[in-house]
């Protein structure tokens, strides 16, 4: 076979690149539940791209104009309109909720069950009180603003539609990983992975974060933009 | 590592046992795989059927009077899709796909069995939400196989009421099922390979599913998301496809959205569809002709990168299929330059294939007839997209016969053989029993030269002009009175080619009923899967202990070995050497 030592001598750069990379049983270290994460992950990371490429084409189709975001997405506090506030707030808590993740996984793996389990029930307040506010946001669109996935008071129809099509599946994200982090939460209470190991909350964790990092991408080209 | 071992542990698989665990919710790969084909072939003769319905009106116009125009681009339509992902791609990833990985890399099943059996039935779900649009007002969606808005959405298309939905929901959910089955297939290949199976040993089959599995994972999620938002559209009213449209002197309450965003996410994904079909094809034709040609494949590592490199290219190929939509014509330059690079590696393949047969030991057996006749239909579908890759000969030929032939010889027929040159070859695996070789043969020769009876002629309309898709011709000047004698002869070629593949099904039918065990490996096969204990495989696949691999899987007619073939599991001081024969160190 190629990975002889006399072929290997000839062999070039590349070749030896690939006979490393490819003799281990394994390409990558890592477990096959993480792996199938991170797959997943790349796999999804597709999907928001696509939705996102699909809302700055709308945009510039868009016959009407587009509504300053600034405007609509501004909280009325104090008798002032402070832009974006109650993203901001969404947005940090969403990122503060990635630290407790953080947290979670390296007490899990320090097997502090009882720290893990708080931790993760943490990130998933965190979590359900995101999904809470953009309740109150979607509400407030709709009601007060009169905002629909098919127009919209303010300029371009597809404003509306981008909107509760991207944040709304993110939001499903969000909701899913709320479930997951608290039934993973459970179970790691109950004494479910004392014996295969706290990977799982590692894996949760992973979701978790691409979660996260994918509301940075809509905050900064929906809102932001 | 810690986790290595978890593949030679029996405990994480699951052990059914009653009927129903076995066989109906089942995790065993194997069984999944056969749920998968019969499924997928089962939906594949609808899709015949529809194609010789759609040939009937093209051949004798006006003589078949249920055959209304609306019931024409619905046939069309579904023939399209139905072949495309729901027989195509589930038989060759679902089916060959499942069946295969686990016993070519050495594995007891898939890494996540249970997400195995869900991507099943998710995928049966799909089906019956498709075949079920057939039954609704309306009837299936007549909107083309590509689907593109504003059209495929708007009244007097036929089925854009409830049929597109369905069509939209069935794809949705047929991407969850490929996911679910995805991660899985990936992951095994990637992970869980037995001992000595390098990456660079893997038979190459299993890099033509791993590459194209990888492209589905990163395609489909266009059309995925291209499908939500045209369920929108039609749902919900948005507009992210729909421009302002004025139909039947009524303005249509859309605006501003962009038919072309659609066309180009469409495409995004159906390029690498593509060679989602076409990758596993590659890689399962590789190891039918290296078998039954008793000699290795020819550059093994030159066909591994080819396969990849194909992979990365289909990705930026896309804007092709779009040249009659418009576009600047810097892009045009750019799409026809990748999509004639594509042809490097794709002649890479050919050639590697026609130098595997190149003093080969050819026995002429049902898969390798069907495995040459590819190498004939896959050159001749590729030398015609060589053409339509270029944007100047593809303008007069879009929209043509020419299109179509090009397409279904390259990723109709080519598949195809390939499916069956497999399904002969891993029948006696699977079933235990070989397929009859006199009705193979028939089938063969009935379906190699029929397909050239259909698609060859199909070539010269498409130069006259004659444009595709459309119900009927009627008196056109351009279009002479030879043309509609050859839609006859097309026709009548089409219905004898459908009714040989019934010469398969009875094929299959009689084998299983009444054929003869089949030996032992009866192909002389030296790559993994036909060297289990048990054959067809058990559950489990290895009995007690998974198998070490110390060759690559082709090592035939091995200079001064006593066999024409040394198993992949055979090491180096177990092979048996003629007595005075030359021991050759190392097989490549």
């Amino acid at each position: 076979m190629a990975n002889t030592p006399a072929v290997n001598a000839k062999s070039g750069y590349w070749q030896s690149l690939v006979n490393d990379w490819g003799a281990d049983r394994e390409v990558f270290k890592l477990s096959w539940g993480k792996l199938m994460m991170w797959i997943f992950l790349l796999s999804d990371t597709f999907i928001f791209s696509v939705f996102l490429i699909g809302y700055m084409n709308v945009r510039m189709s868009a016959t009407d104009s587009w509504p300053l975001t600034s405007e609509v997405f501004a909280l009325h506090v104090g008798g002032a309109d402070i832009p974006l506030l109650l993203i901001a707030i969404m947005t940090f808590i969403l990122i503060t909720s990635s630290g407790t993740m953080a947290m979670a996984v390296n007490c899990a793996y320090q097997r502090n069950k009882a720290a893990t389990f708080k931790l993760m029930i943490a990130t998933a307040i965190l979590g359900a009180s995101f999904v809470g506010m953009q309740v109150f946001e979607w509400s407030k669109l709709i009601l007060d603003e009169g905002v629909r996935p098919w127009s919209n008071p303010m300029g371009a129809a597809q404003f509306g539609s981008a909107f509760f099509m991207i944040t709304g599946f993110h939001g499903v994200h969000v909701s899913i990983g709320v479930i997951y982090l608290t039934v993973v939460a459970f179970k790691v209470l109950r004494g479910h992975y004392d014996e295969r190991g706290f990977q799982i909350v590692e894996i949760t964790g992973l979701y978790w974060h691409f979660v996260d990092l994918v509301w940075v991408f809509i905050f900064a080209f929906f809102y932001l933009w | 590592m810690t986790h290595i071992a978890i593949a030679d542990q029996t405990a994480h698989l699951h052990h059914p046992k009653t009927f129903i665990g076995k066989y109906i919710w089942s995790q065993d790969h194997k069984v999944i795989a056969i749920q998968y084909s019969v499924t997928a072939i089962f939906v594949g003769l609808i899709a015949l059927l529809l194609s010789v319905l759609m040939r009937l009106q093209l051949g004798f116009p006006g003589q078949f009077n249920f055959i209304s125009p609306d019931a024409y681009l619905q046939f069309v339509t579904m023939h399209g899709m139905i072949m495309v992902i729901y027989l195509l791609t589930a038989l060759l990833l679902g089916g060959f796909g499942n069946y295969l990985i686990p016993l070519m890399v050495g594995t007891r099943d898939m890494v996540f069995p249970y997400l195995n059996m869900l991507s099943y039935w998710f995928y049966l779900v799909s089906v019956i939400v498709l075949m079920s649009s057939f039954f609704v007002t309306g009837g299936p969606t007549g909107a083309g196989w590509t689907l593109y808005p504003p059209q495929s959405i708007l009244a007097g298309t036929p089925g854009s009421g409830s049929g597109i939905v369905l069509m939209l929901l069935s794809l949705a959910i047929f991407i969850v099922a490929f996911t679910m089955g995805g991660l899985n297939y990936v992951t095994t290949i990637f992970q869980a390979r037995t001992r000595g199976m390098t990456l660079m040993r893997m038979p190459l089959t299993i890099w033509g599913i791993l590459t194209a599995t990888i492209l589905g994972l990163l395609a489909f999620p266009a059309l995925l998301v291209s499908a939500i938002m045209m369920l929108f559209d039609a749902l919900l009213g948005t507009s992210f496809f729909m421009p302002a449209i004025v139909s039947l002197g009524e303005p249509l309450n859309h605006e501003g959205g962009s038919p072309i965003l659609f066309q180009h996410l469409f495409w995004f994904f159906g390029h690498p569809e593509v060679y989602i079909v076409a990758l596993p094809a590659f890689g399962m034709v590789s190891d039918v002709l290296s078998v039954h040609a008793r000699k290795n494949i020819f550059g093994y590592r030159m066909m591994v990168w080819a396969i990849v490199v194909i992979g990365g290219l289909s990705f930026v190929v896309w804007a092709h299929h779009m040249y009659v939509s418009g576009m600047n014509p810097y892009f045009g330059f750019f799409f026809a330059t990748t999509t004639l690079i594509i042809a490097v590696p794709t002649a890479i393949k050919v050639y590697n294939w026609v130098l595997t047969l190149w003093l080969g030991n050819i026995h002429l057996t049902v898969p390798m007839l069907f495995a040459i006749g590819f190498i004939f239909t896959f050159t001749h579908g590729g030398l015609s997209g060589l053409f339509l890759g270029n944007v100047v000969v593809d303008l007069p030929l879009s929209d043509t016969f020419f299109v179509v032939a090009h397409f279904h010889m390259v990723m109709g027929v080519s598949p195809i053989m390939v499916l069956f040159a497999a399904l002969y070859h891993w029948f006696p695996l699977v079933s235990g029993k070989q397929l009859h070789t006199g009705l193979g043969k028939l089938h063969f020769w009935g379906t190699f030269l029929g397909t050239y009876a259909i698609y060859l002629p199909m070539h010269y309309l498409g130069f006259l002009g004659v444009p595709r898709r459309y119900y009927a011709l009627g008196d056109t000047s351009f279009i002479p009175e030879s043309a509609h004698v050859l839609n006859e002869d097309i026709t009548i070629a089409a219905i004898i080619v459908a009714l040989f593949q019934l010469v398969f099904v009875v094929n299959v039918i009689w084998t299983l009923r009444s054929g003869p065990r089949s030996v032992r490996n009866p192909w002389g096969v030296a790559s993994l899967e036909w060297h289990t204990p048990d054959v067809p495989p058990a559950h489990g696949n290895w009995g007690d202990a998974l198998p070490t691999v110390h060759r690559w899987a082709y090592d035939y007619s091995v200079p001064g070995a006593k066999h024409d073939f040394i198993p992949q599991h055979v090491a180096e001081e177990n092979v048996e050497y003629e007595a005075g024969g030359r021991r050759v160190g190392e097989g490549e």
